[in-house]
């Protein structure tokens, strides 16, 4: 396949495939390597990465290890990224196939109602959710897969709308398909691809709101999560900064390498924009 | 004046969708466990069932629900957004005094953020894959991935426990009370941390749009019929490129602005600053139902104003817009 | 080439080469002519014989990747392609000036009309803001352009196609360059407006002794203008001359292909026509209602006005129009793509233009379409094989039986059966326009729509498909809808014509009557609006195969 072959041809995709591997072996593996509860004690608190051999990445206020949280924080930030992303794309494909198709007062309802998520900003009605529904990892993973799905519905919208005036649908619906028919058979695999892409944003994003709730500690506490542990290293952040700097930089550089892998799937897709 | 007019039917169309949103969160809200008055029954230290009984009906909260989202939205129409019972005042002068500070932080993150990313992003697409352009598409993508409130963590460590340059937090000095030219510097000395937290996210978004939009643009036809005319290649870009590139990202703002509200929830917790995103996190911790649905037409309503002032502008930049009608 | 005595732009022997990768190595290869004062130089070619490339590659203004590796371009005694990028800034523009073919494109969309052709003063002279304000209105008279001043503070979409060709034109003239490049510049136009832009070239070009380089890929336009012809074919020129000589006496095969793929405009005599209607339009009309607050301020398009026609079984119905004429829009009511506002379209004896959507799936089998756009017809991720079988499939025929009957449809229109496992974007665009036919054809349908079917090919592979086209009718018996703009396809193709203007036929009648004695002072003009349309007149063409 040639659009791996030029997938690969990119240094960044390649950082970032390797970088996300990174990631996914370590959530992957933390339960062999750090076999105990990762937030159960396990030394005197505050120890400084690198002092220790026992603890390489030192020890939080309680004195749990920070390394072992890290590794199974990459499970959590995985796991919703992944899950909520599944769940906003999945309704903004639905929502924006039968906007961009049917056009007219279906549309018009669809719309106003993306609009209405997309005019609250996505923060505060995340915050009202939990502030509704509790902590929990299901729910915080539930509600930030719903305050994600406006930008893929809008996406899908516009792709349906450009590819349902196209010849070749027209041509469909002068053989006598149906209207499903089109929309599944004829449309929706020449749509999917942008929309595909565009999930990593919206996992890169899903991490980034996940996090930032749990450093308000509106998170599921009884996680080992990256951003519950930012939020505990606030309160040492005067002379134990590295509390709140590791996770910090984990949760960067899990970002950083879903954004780039979703970069180099654009690129490896779409050839002609290579001038770019 | 038909740019008025048609940024004006805009405006109109988001009445129904401000209704949508607030009849939404409303109903949303009934299902949260607890109500006003619990929370302020916990906050006056317990009391017993025929007290909250007497509170609810004061507040009208023993009515069905279809009469008491009527009720809502009544008082909503003469803007009077209900009580607070943590704070103890009108929801609507709470949310009024937290408002400039927000405000403040909002512009100045957006200026940051907007004229950055707009220098940086034609400056990459000039030098397109020479290494300015990877330098600042690299640095990018890292400010891209930074949680924010993690910056705003570390920039404090750096800046305010380290250097000792900038305040860790608040607003302004609250020890020394000073007026004029003194105060607005002291205001913008606490301000360069939370505005660059802010703005750092959005000014990679606005320079991955301004590059791309740049180089869209400069493939264009009329780039060429503008070089076979026999311009130079800065004029170009400053008499044609330019302006067309602009469009995208003058829509990104109406885009954003939702979201850059929801990120100064977080970055005036980081930085303790007394604006509308820590009121909304303290309203969810502390169960005060009233104010956070009065942030949320608030901020709603804020994010209509943006929209409509970007519609403005960029009716004003796009002459198509306005033939279309 | 030595070089002739007057010659204002010369090419000796240039050679550009094309990045690795494209589907030859060199774009031009020893390419090598010129041009003198007072001259209008035609160099013709079909899509992808480099032509336009030579056009970039005097104004050095090559895409990325693509360099020169070999001659020179002479003008005014040095060699453009050695000048350095100052110098080349003060030829482009007041030297060597360019119009391109999309006018809608090629002008900033953000900025008055007035304000882009000033520009040209501002770049190259000194002069006052005033003085270039009465300039600009100098050559808006110039060129003709329907008030002027209102035209000089409007915006590029404010005009229509015609007077935005006439701005670019006045912009391009406005330092009275010696040499002016014109890259299909009435391409893009309807008939009638490119008939007048191409005298305005011609009258212009005469006025102000400018030398013009014209860039065509139609005969009918070199027999109009051209004073000497280059034909250009992969990257070389195969022939130049004079026009009268290489028009009358071609000598190399390719250009007397190209001159022979040109339709004439003379039809070939009538046939015996059945009287059995097979497809009546009856009094169709549909408008369009867009825009308006609550009902008030809306615009009303009235696309179709009270169209009537009739189809007997087996001939050919052409409607000739130009763009905004209505008949796509009809095309589009006759396959229930659009439904009609009023009016009945009868086939086979039922009202198909009131019928229920449930219903029109069912009889769609009976009447098909073949669209326009070669690459946009045809889902890309679907191979052509499915493709032509899909229509049978939904019908309910088994998948095999369908899969078999399509590859010998594919042999029906002329391609090879063992292709069918491909996708489309590894077919040519002839080949494309084949596979859409035979999708048409799967149904089994008594009548065809070609809505603008060949409008998208090059001449030669035109040709080719209204031959195909014209077998099958003989073979199936189909009755055939043609829809076009091009007068000269419509004559060779369609026993009976209809021209339509503005949403109403405004006459019909027999092809040869209606191109041989036109009566509607439209038709006339729009016959009088062909290109070289003396030429194709005198020139016989072998009829197509009855």
């Amino acid at each position: 396949m040639d659009a791996l072959k030029r997938y690969f041809r990119s240094p960044a995709a390649v950082v970032g495939l390797v970088l996300l591997l990174i990631v996914v072996a370590m959530a992957v593996s933390a339960g062999w390597i750090y076999p105990r509860e990762p937030l159960a004690l396990a030394g005197r608190p505050l120890i400084w990465p690198f002092s220790n051999p026992r603890f390489l990445l030192g020890t939080d206020n309680s004195g749990r290890d920070i390394a072992a949280q890290i590794f199974y924080g990459a499970r959590i930030s995985l796991l919703i990224g992944g899950v909520a992303t599944a769940i906003a794309i999945a309704i903004g494909v639905l929502i924006g196939a039968f906007a961009g198709f049917y056009g007219g007062w279906v549309d018009n309802v669809l719309m106003r109602i993306t609009e209405a998520f997309q005019t609250l900003p996505n923060f505060v009605l995340l915050l009202v959710l939990v502030a509704v529904f509790g902590s929990t990892l299901t729910t915080v993973t539930i509600a930030v897969g719903v305050v994600s799905w406006p930008a893929p519905a809008r996406l899908t919208r516009a792709e349906f709308l450009s590819l349902r005036n196209r010849e070749f649908v027209q041509a469909g619906r002068t053989l006598g398909m149906r209207d499903i028919q089109l929309i599944l058979g004829e449309i929706l695999p020449n749509a999917l691809p942008p929309v595909i892409v565009y999930a990593s944003v919206v996992m890169a994003v899903a991490i980034l709101l996940e996090s930032a709730l749990a450093f308000l500690r509106l998170s599921d506490p009884n996680v080992a999560s990256w951003g519950n542990l930012i939020g505990l290293g606030r309160d040492v952040l005067r002379v134990q900064w590295y509390v709140s700097a590791i996770p910090g930089i984990a949760i960067l550089l899990t970002v950083l390498a879903v954004s780039l892998v979703g970069q180099g799937l654009n690129d490896a897709l779409n050839p002609r924009l290579k001038a770019r | 004046m038909r740019i008025l007019r048609l940024a004006g039917r805009r405006l109109a169309a988001s009445i129904p969708t401000l209704f949508l949103i607030l009849i939404g969160i409303f109903l949303l809200l009934q299902f949260a466990p607890g109500d006003t008055v619990d929370a302020m029954m916990a906050q006056m230290g317990g009391g017993d069932a025929a007290t909250a009984r007497e509170l609810r009906h004061f507040y009208g909260l023993d009515l069905s629900i279809p009469l008491q989202l009527g009720n809502y939205l009544w008082r909503l129409v003469r803007l009077d957004l209900g009580f607070s019972s943590i704070y103890g005042k009108p929801v609507a002068s709470v949310i009024l005094e937290r408002l400039p500070p927000t405000l403040l932080l909002m512009t100045a993150s957006l200026s940051f953020a907007f004229f950055f990313g707009l220098l940086f992003g034609v400056i990459a697409a000039r030098g397109v894959n020479k290494w300015p352009d990877t330098l600042i598409s690299i640095a990018g993508l890292i400010f891209y991935a930074t949680p924010s409130f993690w910056f705003g963590l570390m920039a404090i460590v750096v800046f305010s426990i380290y250097l000792q340059w900038l305040p860790a937090g608040g607003f302004e000095d609250i020890g020394a009370v000073q007026t004029g030219l003194w105060r607005t510097i002291d205001i913008a000395r606490h301000l360069v941390l939370p505005t660059l937290t802010l703005g750092l996210i959005f000014l990679a978004i606005y320079l991955r749009i301004m590059r791309a939009s740049m180089l869209e643009v400069l493939n264009l036809d009329f780039v060429r019929t503008a070089r076979a005319k026999g311009l130079d290649e800065t004029r170009v870009v400053t008499r044609h490129v330019l302006r067309n590139a602009l469009l995208p990202m003058v829509t990104l703002i109406g885009l954003q602005a939702g979201t850059m509200l929801g990120g100064s929830v977080v970055v005036e917790s980081v930085f303790s600053l007394p604006g509308l995103g820590r009121l909304a996190y303290e309203s969810v911790v502390q169960r005060d139902l009233n104010t956070l649905l009065g942030i949320v037409f608030v901020s709603a309503l804020l994010v209509i104003i943006v929209n409509f002032a970007v519609d403005l502008i960029y009716a004003r930049l796009d002459p198509r817009i306005v033939a279309e009608g | 080439m030595s070089e002739l005595s007057g010659a204002i732009l010369t090419l000796e022997g240039l050679s550009v080469r094309l990045p690795p990768g494209a589907d030859r190595p060199h774009a031009l290869s020893g390419v090598s002519l010129s041009i003198a004062a007072n001259e209008i130089l035609c160099v013709v070619g079909e899509s992808g014989s480099g032509k336009s490339m030579m056009a970039s590659t005097i104004m050095q203004l090559l895409p990325n990747g693509v360099n020169i590796d070999g001659g020179r371009v002479m003008f005014e005694g040095r060699d453009l392609a050695k000048a350095s990028a100052t110098e080349m800034r003060h030829v482009r523009g007041a030297g060597i000036a360019m119009i391109f073919q999309e006018p809608m494109t090629a002008l900033n969309p953000l900025r008055t009309i007035g304000d882009q052709i000033g520009e040209m003063f501002s770049i190259h002279t000194d002069l006052s803001r005033a003085a270039i304000r009465a300039k600009v209105l100098a050559l808006l008279e110039d060129v003709r352009i329907p008030d002027p001043k209102a035209a000089a503070r409007a915006f590029p979409h404010e005009l229509s196609g015609g007077q935005r060709q006439r701005a670019m034109i006045a912009m391009a003239l406005a330092l009275d360059p010696k040499v002016l490049i014109a890259d299909e510049p009435t391409t893009a136009l309807d008939v009638t407006t490119q008939a007048q832009i191409l005298a305005l070239i011609r009258d212009l070009q005469q006025r102000k002794k400018t030398a013009v380089l014209f860039i065509t890929h139609d005969f009918g336009v070199v027999a109009e203008i051209a004073d000497r012809v280059a034909v250009m074919q992969h990257g070389s020129i195969v022939e130049q001359g004079i026009a009268a000589s290489v028009l009358n006496a071609p000598q190399h095969p390719y250009t007397r292909q190209l001159i022979a793929a040109v339709p004439p405009l003379t039809s070939p005599p009538p046939r015996s026509l059945s009287d059995d209607i097979i497809l009546s339009i009856d009094d169709v009309s549909k408008t369009y209602r867009t825009g308006g607050f609550l009902g008030r301020g809306a615009r009303v398009t009235r696309a179709v006005k009270n169209v009537s026609l009739k189809l007997p079984r087996g001939a050919t119905l052409g409607i000739v129009g130009e763009s905004g004429s209505g008949k796509s829009t009809l095309a589009r009511c006759l396959v229930r793509l659009i439904d009609p506002d009023a009016g009945a379209i009868v086939l086979e004896g039922k009202d198909w233009a009131k019928m229920a959507r449930e219903d029109v799936r069912r009889e769609t089998r009976h009447i098909q379409m073949v669209f326009q756009d070669p690459f946009g017809s045809l889902n890309p991720r679907r191979k052509a094989a499915e493709l032509v079988a899909q229509g049978p499939i939904v019908h309910g025929t088994p998948r095999a039986k369908a899969l078999a009957d399509a590859k010998e449809l594919f042999a029906l229109v002329g391609l090879d059966p063992s292709a069918s496992d491909r996708f489309p974007h590894e077919f040519s665009g002839g080949q494309r326009q084949r596979i859409g036919l035979a999708r048409a054809l799967a149904l089994r349908p008594e009548v065809l729509v070609a809505d603008e079917a060949v409008s998208a090919l090059d001449v030669s592979v035109q040709a080719q498909v209204l031959q195909l086209l014209a077998g099958l009718r003989q073979r199936l018996g189909l009755s055939i809808v043609f829809i076009t703009h091009d007068l000269r396809v419509a004559a060779q193709i369609c026993d009976l014509v209809a021209v339509m203007k503005d949403g109403e036929v405004v006459e019909q009648g027999l092809a040869g009557d209606v191109f041989g004695r036109p009566q509607h002072p439209y038709t006339r003009a729009l016959l009088d609006s062909i290109p070289g349309g003396a030429f194709a007149r005198q020139h016989e063409a072998p009829s197509l195969a009855r």
